[in-house]
């Protein structure tokens, strides 16, 4: 047996420790996070949207995106589906937000839905970072940082709203494309985005969080019947910066209402408050073991008559 | 490597040869042959040729995924960010990969030097299997010169892939420092070997620590996609454990695979004290895999129960889950205890083989197939299979020319006038209640 003395023992037992805390706390974050007050939001109004793609075609002037393969105007784009017709177009690394058609259950007009970054109070992506890529900004938006990021599209993955894209094609600089609410160009000047400036529908309604909350309950209010009982968006995931009103089921038209309430973050907070524990308790259990049993084999031979005996002189 | 062992070649086991001087490193690198031999035993050996045409397939188009870009050979998407790379590559290669930490806390911590014939080979199994996932990270990531940022450039410590990159890196140091001391013993650098030895303990301890931790964080991983993860293979709560607790088995599996598939194919390596115990410690791991696959089964059904996701089980969904769950962890279950009850280490061997294809399905059950089951399946591209071919062969080569060389199958013999009693005893320990000489078959304690 490898004699190995106390001393040794204790050097060791703090060199292990010392490697251990070289690297840095990692801490959950504190109760949830329900947005900055001052944060900007959108408001989109589904009945009011007449599916004119205009705002497609402002995110793309705005955001300098290339040409698509159909014009704007084109209502093809609304026939298209993907992967054995089951799925609908969505965010891509040439369009930051898009709109599609969806058919009533009831066998009513169509109803057009507009998809970009929803901009979350406290968004998946940012808290599934690990170089911290992503900042929610005091306007609201979610803004990422393409200088840091290593490509490992956790991001995605977290998501709820499958909206980051990935510009896969690039081999030597591929980085997340999505929806940044124009924060640099428009938003930080207190401007609407684009694709608000560009509705011709009033369709989206720009202003602070708080307050198109209140414009939203006041239209269910007003006009009774119109609306479903829902504000998608106030509490999905922790509430995002952009919410929706309807007049048909959320489901129908491609929501995903299965979302929890609480932020993605709160799903992983029970095992991130598991490693500071585990870095804790786990050094002195297992070398609590070895003692234990080094202890067992310095007495090998001993038997339980032995001890009994030298606690008896 | 036959036609030498008949002409009464044997490979290089120690400093020197008895009564001739003391090998160089190229002596040693070509296991005492001459290059030319050894050149010509590789190429005799069909399995090379194999290896060969793979490598002349896959490597180009490795060298081909840097030039154009991840979308020109893989299906990753926008829907599935994760493809094959990381789903077998990182997900599945890790748990098994357990092993090292698993053997060193059983010999090191808890004192069962009785399992020290297979201790080193499970701590290579463990390194390697996280060097190459990290070669498989690498391949897949947008920017993989940029992966000491997390480590230097920028932090995001709230997030579970932060505590998996740290853990990971750490855990890497840690295990080659581990698996070190056959390369100062190939090298005949004692200084360093002693030094190891000193730090053994603390060593051990982090590597279970890093282990529980990032075991348990590749799981938690997937709970950032709550709605996207069909919920039979998701639990908010459990999701870590289940991915710890699998991590158990799969990596005591993966020990009984591996030293089958050398006691086959490496015999000429393997020295007397490996071949004499491996039946009875491949008995003593399935022990281990088994109490770790009844509690894996117990808190898998938990988080069933726990999420009421019982009407789940009646549906497409539920019976690949039933499959699963039956093939690797029930079926396993009741072949080990056959295996065990009856002494017959075939049926061990091959239900341990049973048992990692089960952590590997669940793998990519959990990352690839499970993953966006409310979307549409995502199959992944031929070049995709093929890249993550070619570097499974590449660890495979990796790993066959440690164990050719190293002393992980057999034991280093020192020349007694280097070789102090002391650094013996530390290699062979016998104990008090086990004086039985290296060698010799240990009967378990209890």
């Amino acid at each position: 047996m490898s004699k190995i003395s106390r001393r040794r023992f204790l050097a060791a037992s703090v060199a292990g420790g010392a490697a251990i805390t070289l690297a840095p706390t990692k801490k959950a974050l504190a109760a949830t996070f329900e947005g900055y007050s001052e944060g900007m939001g959108v408001l989109v109004d589904l009945t009011r949207c007449v599916g004119c793609r205009s705002c497609e075609a402002a995110c793309n002037k705005e955001q300098k995106l290339p040409t698509p393969d159909l014009p704007f105007d084109d209502p093809a784009v609304f026939d298209q589906t993907f992967h054995g017709g089951t799925q609908k177009r969505r965010t891509t690394e040439k369009a930051y937000t898009v709109v599609n058609r969806y058919e009533p259950k009831d066998g009513s007009q169509p109803v057009y839905r507009k998809i970009q970054c929803n901009h979350c109070n406290e968004p998946a992506c940012l808290t599934s970072c690990f170089v911290n890529a992503y900042t929610k900004t005091r306007e609201g938006a979610v803004v990422y940082n393409s200088k840091v990021c290593v490509g490992c599209r956790n991001c995605m993955v977290a998501c709820p709203f499958n909206v980051p894209a990935y510009s896969y094609s690039s081999a030597f600089n591929p980085m997340i494309k999505k929806c940044i609410f124009c924060h640099e160009t428009r938003l930080k000047q207190g401007l609407p985005p684009a694709c608000v400036a560009g509705c011709p529908q009033e369709a989206l309604t720009f202003g602070h969080r708080n307050s198109l909350i209140k414009i939203a309950r006041e239209r269910m209010r007003h006009q009774p019947g119109r609306y479903i009982d829902h504000i998608y968006g106030e509490k999905e995931v922790g509430g995002t910066a952009w919410i929706y009103l309807s007049a048909v089921p959320f489901e129908e038209v491609g929501f995903d209402t299965t979302l929890q309430k609480e932020p993605i973050l709160s799903n992983v907070k029970d095992f991130l408050s598991t490693v500071p524990m585990v870095l804790a308790i786990w050094p002195a259990l297992f070398s609590g073991f070895h003692l234990l049993a080094k202890h067992k084999e310095n007495h090998a031979g001993d038997d339980h008559q032995n001890i009994d005996e030298e606690a008896h002189k | 490597m036959k036609q030498f062992l008949v002409k009464g070649w044997r490979p290089v086991d120690a400093e020197a040869k008895e009564g001739q001087e003391t090998l160089t490193l190229w002596n040693k690198l070509w296991l005492g042959l001459t290059f030319r031999q050894y050149l010509s035993q590789a190429v005799r050996n069909p399995f090379n040729w194999v290896i060969a045409i793979i490598f002349a397939i896959g490597i180009p188009l490795v060298l081909y995924r840097f030039v154009f870009g991840l979308g020109a050979v893989t299906h990753s998407s926008n829907d599935y960010p994760w493809g094959l790379f990381l789903s077998f590559g990182l997900f599945a290669m890790v748990p098994l990969s357990a092993s090292g930490f698993m053997l060193g806390t059983a010999v090191e911590i808890f004192g069962r030097h009785d399992f020290e014939p297979v201790e080193r080979l499970a701590m290579l199994n463990g390194l390697l299997g996280y060097f190459f996932a990290v070669v498989f990270l690498l391949v897949d990531l947008g920017q993989p010169w940029r992966l000491p940022y997390p480590m230097a450039v920028a932090f995001g410590p709230a997030a579970v892939l932060f505590l998996v990159g740290w853990h990971v890196a750490t855990y890497l140091t840690v295990q080659v420092a581990e698996v070190s001391v056959s390369f100062f013993e190939w090298m005949n650098w004692p200084v360093c070997k002693k030094f190891i030895r000193r730090i053994t303990i603390g060593l051990t301890v982090s590597g279970i620590i890093l282990s529980t931790l990032h075991q348990g964080a590749l799981g938690a991983l997937f709970t950032y996609a709550p709605g996207k993860l069909h919920p039979l293979w998701y639990s908010a709560s459990f999701q870590w454990l289940h991915f710890l607790v699998s991590a158990i088995p799969g990596g005591l599996c993966m020990v009984i695979v591996v030293s089958t598939i050398v006691k086959k194919t490496m015999a000429w390596r393997c020295d007397e004290r490996f071949m004499a115990n491996l039946d009875r410690l491949t008995i003593a791991l399935a022990k281990g895999a088994s109490m770790g696959l009844i509690t894996y089964l117990v808190i898998k059904l938990i988080g069933v129960a726990h999420d009421n996701e019982w009407i789940y089980l009646s549906t497409g969904w539920g019976s690949w889950y039933l499959f699963e769950m039956g093939i690797g962890v029930v079926l396993p279950l009741i072949l080990f205890a056959r295996g065990i009850r009856y002494n017959k280490v075939g049926l061990i061997r091959f239900t341990a083989l049973l048992t990692v294809f089960g952590v590997v399905l669940n793998r990519l059950n959990t990352a690839l197939i499970a993953f966006n089951w409310k979307l549409y399946q995502d199959i992944p591209h031929w070049k995709e299979i093929t890249i993550s071919i070619t570097l499974f062969t590449l660890y495979i080569v990796t790993y066959r020319f440690i164990l050719y060389r190293l002393p992980i199958l057999f034991e280093w013999k020192t020349q007694p006038a280097e070789a102090p009693e002391a650094v013996r005893a530390k290699t062979v320990c016998p104990t008090q209640s086990n004086p039985s000489p290296a060698g010799a078959v240990y009967r378990s304690r209890d």
